[in-house]
């Protein structure tokens, strides 16, 4: 397997040229993109979309069958007393987990996403790793959420690295590969804007990242180098890569800023769960809630919206 | 048909309209001078109106001063200075301080106002120029009682009686830099703001009344031209301070050849920015956006010339264009506009005029898609591809959205075109090489070089330009200099 991989390689070497990145310039622009004031119909309409690009998650080791299935139902029904409302573009979870949840969400168009490559810390021989890839796909996962060997990357091992999300991207085939970055590891925003390229040039169909066990997990800089990283590769090949800022987002206010900024980084075509994810567990709620509030001028009490 | 790979950034999903609430802004309809603590009517009765630039309504009757206005305001000004130059610095101090902190107390309403007469984006005044202006009121203050600190061994003493002409880009701003300085010293003055934005000016004296500053020290007129040729002229006058045009500078520096007064001109600029092949890209575009589009352009510091190194060029103007298509233009109140209105229907024919210029001199104009309103005074972000050093869009300050862009290969060249103007007021280093930083700042003939950031102000850093950039420095230390006698 790795030698098939490896003869794709010589014939188009890795990247050996990175852009630089100037954090304290990514954070000003940041800052601005934040001071974006988004009001009445388009914030309901901004909600809606957010709710509709969930991958609506739950990756704990005390994860059941029984709380799968709940997830699943909530992700076709998120609120059925409001209508209207679209549900979520996905559910994540576990491999052991996704015949539950292809099972429970049959017919539906909700994709499953399963972790992959010894999530979360991604610390397996590729051997393994591709096992596991193979077992989800197996299972009838729609997409696949790898991790990259951040160690091998922070020691330069970009060959490896590379080689590595080839050969897991030759094993999904036409299954959806999202690379989890793990930013939270990587210390610069240089290494983002690396990582990204590598995750992109070895064939990532969404780069993504956080696992959600890492602090911090997705920020807003971060996703904006990531997103620049999508927006140069668009402008090279014309390729459409999307785009998965995942942990640490569960306040609709958020999740607007996240729009606002793929909005005025790359337009309209990402402005869909085609090529844009939020990876959450509990930013669903507090989208209906704020939906509501936008509907009858009053907050609802949490008790009255479900929480899986 | 678009390309393949070509950004829509026309998406389905729109922001709607965010207005800043103007309903606790109370303007009058007519305002006087300020002349020794009292708001009195013109000697002419003669008024003239400032407008609101995006939608050409009225918004209040102004004075129109004469001679024998200014000629009563200096007055009021040598009375004032007999007992102000000779109060306690730290007294004097407690003044200033006072001031500074009204205006942070009423920052909202003098924001609003700066944006209805003068059309910059609330974004800009709320976050730029209200809170620099008192915070150049904080910073003179503190100088007052310390000048034995700033300039040891010597004998600092005020001078008298300080002119100043102000421009319209930063009103309360350009007041503040003005007025700050010479009354923390100990000086009195007769300030003239522009005549197309002189409501926050009015606002300030109605500060400065309230603040229980003696009467006298500080005098506002208003007018247009001639107004401040009466100031220039007045015998009764120490010093000039005037920020505004090269032309009106040379005009002023004759007037007062062979007399004694002292001056400061801070004038006009053609700031290039350069982009080197190892710059953060991505930042660098953002850097350049703001550079010269930051108030519709009307900045003297304006980032109005761009050069790329030539291997980056075709990606950086790609990335220009992109950045310009998200520009949002329009009302000037609204909390997401990027761009305002122009000032005055002058400044647009005088920006139409260079657009045409451009044109004809063979340089490739592009313009975004936004819309613009129908009433009012707008003009697009625009781009000059393939400029010519020897173009007049390179050579000459147009004071609105229009960038100049060309290309060169080597370090020096880059160097070399920047400093090919008369002026000598910015510029801009874009670089991830700290080496080359230093390398080119050092060799770039202009008073203030940003590296890797563009239009950052501070009340500590003195500003002020080489050649016809102007004479003197306002700001910091240096800004204490032209306010004082030092023996």
């Amino acid at each position: 397997m790795a030698v098939k991989t490896r003869k794709t390689r010589q014939s188009k070497p890795i990247p050996s040229h990175f852009p630089n990145i100037d954090q304290v310039g990514i954070e000003e622009r940041v800052a601005r993109l934040n001071s974006r004031s988004i009001k009445k119909d388009s914030k309901v309409k901004a909600l809606k979309l957010a709710l509709s690009m969930i991958d609506l998650t739950t990756l704990e080791g005390k994860d059941t069958e029984g709380k799968v299935r709940q997830l699943c139902y909530k992700a076709l029904h998120l609120h059925d007393s409001l209508p209207k409302l679209p549900h979520v573009a996905a559910v994540c979870v576990y491999n052991s987990m996704v015949g539950i949840a292809k099972e429970t969400l049959a017919g539906s168009d909700i994709k499953v996403a399963s972790v992959a490559t010894a999530f979360p810390s991604g610390m397996s021989t590729l051997k393994v790793k591709l096992q596991e890839t193979k077992f989800a796909i197996g299972q009838g996962a729609d997409e696949v959420d790898m991790v990259i060997s951040r160690g091998k990357f922070l020691a330069g091992e970009y060959n490896y690295v590379t080689d590595e999300i080839a050969a897991i991207k030759e094993a999904c085939g036409k299954v959806h590969l999202k690379v989890i970055l793990e930013t939270g590891e990587l210390n610069t925003l240089d290494n983002v804007r690396k990582a990204s390229d590598l995750a992109i040039f070895a064939g990532a169909d969404f780069i993504k990242t956080s696992t959600g066990k890492i602090q911090p997990a997705a920020t807003m800089p971060v996703t904006l180098v990531m997103l620049e990283a999508i927006r140069d590769h668009y402008y090279l090949t014309g390729k459409k890569i999307g785009m998965k800022p995942a942990g640490g987002i569960s306040k609709a206010k958020q999740a607007i800023q996240y729009l606002v900024m793929v909005k005025e980084t790359l337009g309209n075509a990402w402005l869909n769960n085609n090529l844009f994810r939020f990876g959450a567990s509990s930013l669903a709620n507090d989208i209906i809630m704020q939906i509501i509030k936008q509907e009858t001028g009053r907050y609802h009490s949490k008790d009255y919206i479900s929480i899986d | 048909m678009p390309k393949v790979n070509t950004l829509n950034f026309n998406t389905d999903w729109q922001y709607a309209e965010a207005p800043e609430s103007s309903d606790h802004v109370q303007l009058e309809s007519r305002y006087g001078h300020f002349i020794n603590g009292k708001f009195v009517a013109p000697a002419n009765g003669r008024y003239f109106k400032t407008i609101n630039p995006a939608n050409e309504a009225k918004l209040a009757d102004i004075a129109s001063g004469s001679a024998a206005d200014v000629d009563k305001a200096v007055r009021a000004a040598k009375k004032g200075y007999k007992t102000w130059s000779r109060t306690p610095a730290k007294e004097r101090a407690k003044y200033v301080y006072r001031i500074a902190r009204m205006l942070q107390e009423r920052s909202r309403e003098f924001a609003v106002i700066e944006s209805m007469d003068g059309g910059k984006p609330i974004r800009e005044s709320k976050n730029i120029d209200i809170p620099l202006a008192a915070a150049h009121f904080f910073y003179y203050a503190g100088w007052a009682d310390k000048l034995d600190y700033a300039f040891p061994n010597r004998r600092a003493s005020s001078i008298g009686v300080a002119g100043q002409i102000i421009p319209w880009n930063f009103p309360l701003l350009m007041a503040a830099w003005k007025i700050a300085p010479a009354i923390a010293t100990g000086n009195t003055v007769v300030l003239k703001p522009a005549e197309t934005t002189p409501l926050t000016a009015l606002m300030l004296a109605k500060v400065i009344q309230e603040s229980g500053l003696p009467d006298g020290v500080v005098n506002i007129i208003t007018g247009a031209g001639k107004t401040g040729s009466a100031i220039v002229n007045h015998p009764g006058i120490q010093k000039i301070a005037f920020t505004g045009s090269t032309e009106v500078g040379k005009i002023i520096q004759k007037a007062i050849a062979g007399t004694n007064k002292r001056y400061t001109l801070e004038l006009g600029g053609k700031a290039a920015n350069i982009i080197f092949e190892d710059a953060a890209i991505d930042q660098a575009v953002e850097g350049i956006i703001n550079g010269i589009f930051f108030n519709q352009g009307h900045v003297c510091c304006a980032g109005s010339r761009l050069f790329i190194q030539e291997s980056v060029a075709d990606l950086v103007i790609r990335k220009l264009k992109d950045r310009m298509e998200t520009l949002i233009v329009g009302d000037p109140l609204d909390k997401n506009t990027d761009i305002g209105a122009i000032n005055s229907k002058d400044q647009l024919d005088k920006i139409k005029y260079y657009l045409k210029i451009g044109v004809n001199e063979g340089a490739e104009m592009y313009q975004p898609s936004c819309r613009i309103p129908q009433k009012g005074y707008w003009c697009r972000p625009t781009l000059f591809l393939n400029c010519a050093q020897s173009h007049r869009i390179v050579q000459e300050e147009i004071f609105g959205p229009v960038l100049a862009v060309q290309t060169f290969r080597t370090v020096d060249e880059g160097i070399e075109k920047a400093n090919n103007t008369p002026y000598g007021l910015s510029g801009g280093v874009w670089t991830d090489k700290g080496s080359k930083i230093f390398k080119v700042s050092s060799k770039l003939r202009a008073g203030v070089i940003w590296a890797n950031t563009y239009n950052k102000f501070d009340p500590s850093s003195p500003f002020g330009g080489y050649k016809e950039s102007g004479m003197g420095r306002e700001g910091g230390l240096h800004g204490l200099m032209p306010y004082l006698e030092l023996n």
